[in-house]
């Protein structure tokens, strides 16, 4: 039996840069049809802030390079069916994992927060400390891709992928009819 | 040897090969891509980096270096013979730091153009080695990023057997081994940008980095945006 209802989704950028989230706006006028399919939860898109209710779909943007991030990742995992890393940032830690080669220093996280802050030569911070408020996350030791922190369904490659790989994937997993990538569409850039 | 040609088959099409020619070189002749990433046109065989272990007469052999046989039957593009070389390369994302959004090859890497092929989309089965060698950046034309080199020793190669002058060569032994420069850095070697070691085509990945070239041709624009390693030579094919 078919459900009549639209699809649940629900979006979240982590440790990303929000492109991924502009590339789903690369989707351009095949967004109408989609959308004719699926329905937004929790998203920035949408600006709802916490689950109203279970979701199908959940797409995540970034890797979590602070302990909000897993939190978010964990409540994510929790609310939805399919677990979708979209982008390198999610599936591999993209641009913020720069920092994980640098972490085999003595003290890692403090030489590179003394970097951004303090020592950096490009750097104008007039306190000369490192942002150390109460509401501010903790940054974890390293950054994480999504899959290690929770189990992943799909990833879609790209920075940012490609509004085709997009479509394709979710037109197709709407369906229930994703086999996987066409190897042209595979990009890591 | 004499200069009689033969016939072997590769996934069961009849291949031509002139004695002492390689199964890959007849391969590249006859238009059949075997994926590689040591090898290269115009520098010796190495058969070190195995992406192009193929079966032949049920043996693992790899292609570039095994001379081809009358009557051999090769075992070259099969779901068996592409899961184990997606393996290679996973592992070599693995052992590096192949960060492709901030590298400057992208787009021209060999080493991203195999895993398209071989439709690698995540490398997360293996912990991430994440090495932190120094960057070097002494010469005026040309900077080393090591943590990106697959050890593939192409540059090796190139600046031996072309240039005639041995900047590069391999230290270590096992796990440890990878590729260093003849001297305390790049700029106390007698490197030259003109050398082919340093063209484009000899360093697979981003490691040999030509300064001043970086994003020339932009992302989407480049040699594996336009198709799939190998095409050129399957193009051939009549």
């Amino acid at each position: 039996m078919t459900d009549p209802r639209k699809a649940r989704v629900a979006t979240v950028s982590l440790a990303g840069c929000f492109g991924c989230h502009m590339a789903i706006l690369d989707m351009d006028e095949r967004l109408i049809g989609l959308m004719e399919k699926v329905e937004f939860d929790r998203s920035p898109l949408t600006d709802i802030k916490t689950f109203t209710r279970r979701c199908d779909i959940g797409i995540i943007e970034g890797g979590c390079c602070n302990e909000e991030n897993v939190h978010t990742l964990i409540e994510f995992r929790k609310n939805c069916d399919v677990l979708i890393a979209l982008g390198q940032c999610a599936i591999m830690g993209g641009l913020p994992a720069m920092r994980n080669a640098i972490m085999h220093a003595a003290e890692p996280l403090r030489e590179c927060l003394e970097e951004a802050y303090i020592s950096g030569p490009y750097l104008r911070n007039m306190t000369r400390l490192i942002p150390n408020d109460p509401v501010l996350p903790l940054v974890l030791d390293r950054v994480y891709p999504c899959s290690e922190v929770v189990d992943i369904d799909y990833q879609i490659p790209g920075c940012a992928p490609s509004g085709d790989i997009i479509y394709s994937t979710l037109a197709t997993l709407l369906d229930g009819r994703f086999t996987g990538f066409d190897r042209e569409d595979i990009r890591f850039d | 040897m004499t200069g009689e040609s033969f016939v072997f088959h590769i996934d069961g099409v009849a291949v031509t090969a002139k004695p002492g020619q390689t199964i890959m070189e007849a391969a590249d002749a006859a238009g059949i891509y075997i994926p590689r990433l040591c090898d290269v046109e115009g520098l010796r065989h190495q058969g070190g980096c195995r992406v192009c272990t193929v079966k032949a007469d049920g043996r693992s052999v790899s292609a570039c270096t095994q001379p081809a046989a009358p009557d051999l039957k090769v075992e070259n593009d099969t779901p068996a013979r592409n899961r184990v070389r997606r393996d290679l390369v996973e592992m070599l994302f693995h052992e590096g730091n192949h960060l492709c959004p901030i590298c400057e090859k992208s787009g021209n890497c060999e080493l991203q153009a195999m895993a398209y092929r071989l439709e690698m989309t995540v490398a997360t089965r293996f912990p991430y080695l994440e090495p932190c060698r120094e960057l070097d950046a002494s010469h005026p034309d040309i900077a080393l990023d090591t943590n990106r080199c697959i050890s593939c020793g192409r540059c090796i190669r190139a600046s031996q057997d072309v240039d005639g002058k041995g900047v590069f060569g391999y230290v270590g032994r096992g796990i440890h081994r990878r590729v260093a420069v003849n001297g305390a850095d790049l700029a106390h070697t007698d490197a030259a940008v003109t050398d082919h070691a340093m063209s484009a085509a000899v360093c697979p990945v981003g490691c040999i980095i030509r300064k001043d070239e970086g994003f020339r041709v932009p992302i989407g624009s480049r040699h594996f945006d336009h198709g799939l390693i190998g095409h050129e030579i399957e193009e051939k094919r009549e």
